[in-house]
């Protein structure tokens, strides 16, 4: 019979030593943001007691605690709307289900186009989203302004809004699940980065991952590593086609509540919602060289450029001030879509990495999956449309992946 | 001796919350701030950072110089949208991907 270990302190977990070595862990997880939180979280309901998830710095420190918290489901892939439909159920029951509350503000998001050819786009998006029960509705540039009255309209051919999309609060939401798993069994260690994995070394054929506090055997292996997760499969071999970008992101000076939904215009890649502490939160697609690593770091280039298009986008925010502006970094696919599922060339060894920033809201619903299929339940379908092996066959989704992807 | 002290002022983070923080095991600053939210107001913990950093101290047995401030972030003072989209772009290649050709 296992013997059961005592739950963990959260804030302990940079402290708190690896199981013996001769203990065989049934999961480790590598990367502590919000997909490995709510792997584990979602292991533990499955009745998996034996998850360990190790985190190379503190939690909250990675992407997810970088993010501006946005969970929609107006896409252009009918698995990404079904699979956000989902998680946006998730993510109301979160506040009864973990007992935490995650600032959570269903205020919609509206969606801008400039050019035509962007509004055929969001068109087309449209119809298959209606088909999936959400309620996006078509809007002439007037009917973006009736719900946004700060809006100058003039740039825009149209628009779209549903106004069943969300905001959360990154960091309560990683906290309640990091808790959650806790209490349903997993070990959770920070400051502890894998240094180097052996497959087949351990007992059994298992995984051997070295790390700072020492060696841990596990029969499966899960890199939710994000950003780094191109480094993390270097450690058994594997080179994988995603690729680390930097995003910048700002934060003003709290208002009264005015702004309802969040509001992006498509083209640009600009996006801003009103979170619920006051805030006004952003950020802007501009170029970034292509870099081997993650790169963090702000610039004044981005602050220039995200103020210009938010004065031209709400002529009155001019007066508002910015009190804040960091970097997260976007883990990028070729085609648009994740990496998830296992690898063939390395048995035992999953990948859920390469959401190109939207790992956050995809998490809830992706871990939920993941975890039905790691305790053998069959795959559902996103294993088949995200596995791993399509894009080294050169093919990438039918049609391309997701063109939604903002930021 | 008050009921409730606070520490930081922008986002009403008292003592019992950092205390809570310390229970939970978190020592340092950059955690009990991703943990609490101090710090992430107007002031950007200008007022609230030495408060902090003094309470945990006496409530983890720490030394000063043994803690790290957290990361610091531009601007360095709260600066008008306005301000900064009139100012000369610095970097050419900070442009929109719609304003690029």
């Amino acid at each position: 019979m296992r013997r059961r270990r005592p739950t963990l302190e959260l804030g302990a977990a940079h402290t708190t030593p690896l199981r013996p070595e001769t203990d065989v862990a049934d999961v480790a997880i590598v990367g502590g943001g919000i997909m490995g939180l709510a792997l584990a979280y979602e292991l533990g309901r499955r009745g998996v007691r034996d998850t360990v998830v190790l985190e190379a710095h503190h939690l909250a420190w990675g992407a997810s605690g970088r993010n501006g918290g946005g969970v929609r489901q107006q896409w252009s892939t009918e698995l990404n709307i079904r699979l956000m439909q989902e998680a946006l159920e998730i993510c109301r029951g979160f506040a009864s289900e973990l007992g935490v509350n995650i600032w959570m503000r269903q205020g919609g998001y509206l969606f801008l186009a400039r050019r035509p050819e962007t509004l055929r786009r969001l068109e087309s998006a449209i119809a298959l989203q209606n088909a999936c029960d959400v309620p996006t509705r078509l809007l002439e540039p007037a009917e973006a302004q009736a719900i946004v009255p700060e809006l100058d309209i003039g740039p825009f051919a149209g628009g779209c809004y549903n106004p069943t999309d969300a905001i959360v609060f990154p960091w309560p939401f990683l906290w309640g699940y990091a808790r959650a798993a806790l209490r349903g069994g997993a070990e959770i260690h920070t400051m502890t980065p894998v240094e180097r994995i052996d497959p087949g070394a351990g007992i059994g054929g298992t995984f051997v991952l070295h790390t700072r506090k020492g060696r841990l055997q596990a029969r499966r292996v899960v890199n939710a590593a994000g950003a780094w997760s191109p480094e993390v499969a270097r450690l058994v071999g594997l080179e994988l086609p995603t690729w680390p970008e930097r995003h910048e992101i700002l934060s003003t000076e709290p208002l009264k509540p005015f702004l309802r939904p969040l509001v992006s215009v498509l083209d640009s890649g600009l996006y801003v919602s009103q979170s619920l502490r006051g805030e006004l939160v952003g950020g802007i697609g501009l170029p970034e060289p292509r870099q081997p690593h993650v790169h963090l770091g702000s610039s004044l280039g981005f602050l220039q450029a995200m103020a210009r298009a938010l004065v031209e986008l709400m002529p009155r925010l001019a007066r508002i001030k910015v009190i804040r502006q960091w970097a997260g970094p976007y883990d990028h696919s070729p085609d648009g879509d994740p990496l998830v599922g296992q690898v063939p060339e390395v048995p035992g060894f999953y990948l859920s990495c390469g959401f190109v920033g939207h790992g956050f809201m995809m998490a809830p619903v992706v871990a939920r999956h993941y975890a039905r299929l790691l305790t053998g339940d069959p795959p559902h379908p996103l294993f088949a449309a995200w596995s791993p092996a399509r894009l080294a066959r050169g093919s990438g989704a039918p049609g391309g992946g997701e063109h939604m992807n903002i930021g | 001796m008050a009921k409730k002290t606070i520490l930081c002022r922008c986002e009403d983070v008292t003592t019992t919350d950092v205390d809570r923080a310390v229970a939970t095991g978190f020592a340092d600053l950059e955690e009990v701030k991703r943990y609490t939210g101090f710090g992430t107001g107007p002031c950007q913990g200008k007022e609230c950072l030495r408060a902090v950093a003094l309470h945990l101290c006496t409530a983890t047995g720490r030394r000063p110089e043994e803690l790290l401030p957290f990361t610091s972030r531009p601007p360095l003072a709260p600066t008008q949208l306005g301000v900064l989209a009139g100012t000369p772009v610095t970097d050419g290649s900070a442009r929109p991907r719609d304003e690029r050709r």
